[in-house]
């Protein structure tokens, strides 16, 4: 029997305010527990929750960046549920209203392009944070009241492949228009899945589970894959799938059953009567519209068609938009396309890759590393001599200067090389005899002796030209 | 017994408000919030046809607050009401950990 698989993602994204979406206590994190606390996120009785108009906006980015229709008069429920994590014993999210609906975004498995349904996303608050010990559990309510962004898909996904590929545009296309750093490993993005399977031809969906425990995009794949085997096997051998949620182990790289599903969920929604209605109107949408930054599809159009790199150069550059950014500022600095887009993907992400930290939080500035390629462009340092410029530019130091203090200036000058070359010609006859009898090593030879006299400072490409000349008379 | 709600959806109802009711005291409240639905009831004599739906009964549209944190530190007087607390946490009877389930 062949099966088709549906997967369901819930995308759950922390914005970066600076303030509660409903109180103005500061969103920050890692300080002393409820200290970023007042009495609404508490839920007192009668305090009233005010609208944050910088989530509102948070919330149009995002679904003018997921091409969703904008809801024009959204009004905020409260989802009723209890839960040391959240005081108030009621969530408000948008339930009947989301924010934006009928989104989309387009994947690229394999070369395969296909677009991902987005049903709806809807601003609402994050919960508290409970930690347990000792026989107690402790609540840290800081994060109550963290403006969040859910983001759920349309049942188009249908392999573990897509799911990634749907995150990973997610996480880009968000992450461009600057409302959230999504971030798994630090929680400002959380994802829920759930995944059914049904023979191929069955119209109803089959059974669907759901995974925990998915703390990156790579276990999101893994724990599909698994649960996609699992449930097929149950199917193959007579049995049914239950509704359960599952707990995916890293170690193992299995789900295990966590609970069975009984009933639905009942959480009696009903409109928020503490907060006011509102009405978004076009103008405010079109001046929204006007400030989001360039989204990455843009930016890649832009690099392979203006600047002449490959689309694979441009697919790297845009996986964060600190890259890319950073990138614009090189250009703008008027550093080569190419070059600059090389040693962004080369040396500086080996260097964030070895130092474990994001670009704009190193000493590495577009106006230093501009400056380093041009110099490697106009000859005055050979790529081998950029080595060690880029160490100094990682250390914020400017490279034109850098050079000068040590005397690292690539020797071009023909008429300054020519004797070195004269008397490199000069001493190794049987190279020369080499070179005419057509081993074309021996030239490499000789080039190699030339360096060694230079302190490696010698232009190599002119080191070459004067040589054969030479040798050619 | 009853028209408008049964002795189960009042059982369920208990649950999801975490109240515990034991099975004699069913009919007695059974009875009572079949009298309150009665009672609201008379709300859908009213014609609404062509009425929208009313989520907010203030007249108030579109009034939002800036994006300006202000803390208003009140973490010590919050935790003195809180039944207990320790270096700065809520602390509460051991509770398994369902988090996530609740986004």
């Amino acid at each position: 029997m062949n099966f088709e698989t549906t997967i369901g993602l819930e995308v759950h994204v922390e914005l970066k305010t600076n303030s509660k979406i409903f109180s103005p206590s500061p969103v920050e994190f890692g300080d002393d527990p409820n200290s970023n606390t007042n009495v609404i996120d508490w839920g007192y009785p009668g305090v009233l929750p005010s609208t944050n108009k910088g989530v509102v906006e948070s919330g149009i980015k995002a679904a003018l960046a997921l091409h969703a229709d904008i809801e024009r008069h959204p009004h905020f429920d409260r989802k009723n549920y209890f839960y040391p994590d959240n005081p108030k014993a009621y969530q408000i999210t948008e339930s009947e209203t989301p924010l934006g609906h009928d989104g989309w975004v387009e994947i690229d498995v394999d070369g395969k392009k296909k677009k991902i349904g987005i049903a709806e996303m809807h601003i609402e608050e994050d919960a508290g944070k409970n930690t347990h010990g000792d026989g107690y559990s402790y609540v840290d309510l800081n994060r109550q009241g963290t403006p969040l962004v859910e983001i759920v898909s349309k049942p188009d996904i249908a392999s573990p492949d897509e799911a990634y590929a749907y995150l990973e545009e997610l996480r880009q296309q968000i992450q461009f228009t600057g409302i959230s750093d999504v971030k798994m490993e630090e929680g400002s993005m959380r994802v829920d899945v759930n995944i059914s399977i049904r023979p191929v031809g069955q119209k109803e969906y089959g059974v669907k589970t759901e995974l925990k425990n998915l703390n990156s995009f790579n276990y999101v794949r893994k724990g599909l894959a698994y649960e996609e085997q699992r449930q097929q096997r149950v199917l193959m051998s007579g049995g049914t799938i239950r509704q359960e949620t599952r707990r995916f182990d890293e170690t193992t790289g299995q789900t295990i059953l966590m609970r069975v599903k009984e009933g639905s969920d009942d959480y009696r929604y009903f409109p928020e009567p503490d907060l006011p209605v509102l009405d978004i109107s076009q103008d405010w949408i079109d001046s929204i519209n006007s400030e989001m930054p360039e989204a990455p599809g843009k930016r890649r159009d832009r690099y392979v068609n203006e600047l002449g790199i490959t689309d694979y150069d441009a697919m790297v550059l845009t996986q964060t938009k600190e890259m890319s950014d950073f990138y614009d500022q090189m250009i703008a600095q008027g550093a080569d396309a190419k070059l600059a887009a090389n040693y962004l993907q080369g040396d500086v992400n080996a260097y964030l890759n070895d130092n474990q930290v994001d670009l704009q939080n190193t000493d590495i500035t577009p106006e230093h590393l501009a400056t380093m390629v041009k110099l490697i462009t106009d000859g005055t340092i050979s790529s081998k001599m950029a080595k060690k410029v880029f160490k100094a530019v990682t250390q914020g130091k400017e490279p034109k200067q850098f050079v000068e203090e040590k005397g690292m200036v690539q020797l071009s000058d023909p008429a300054k090389l020519q004797p070195i070359v004269d008397e490199v010609v000069a001493a190794n006859p049987q190279s020369v005899e080499d070179f005419h009898n057509g081993k074309d090593r021996a030239i490499g030879f000789l080039v190699g002796q030339i360096m060694k006299q230079t302190q490696g400072k010698a232009n190599p490409q002119v080191v070459n030209k004067l040589l054969v000349d030479t040798m050619n008379k | 017994m009853s028209e408008q709600i049964s002795e189960d959806q009042v059982k369920h109802v208990a649950e999801l408000a975490k109240l515990k009711i034991d099975d004699d005291q069913l009919p007695y409240f059974t009875t009572q919030l079949d009298k309150i639905i009665g009672l609201f009831e008379t709300l859908s004599e009213v014609d609404t046809d062509g009425v929208e739906p009313t989520s907010s009964v203030t007249d108030q549209l579109n009034t939002m607050r800036e994006d300006v944190a202000d803390n208003w530190n009140q973490r010590e007087e919050l935790l003195a009401n809180a039944p207990d607390a320790e270096k700065g946490y809520i602390k509460v009877p051991s509770i398994i950990d369902e988090s996530g389930d609740n986004e």
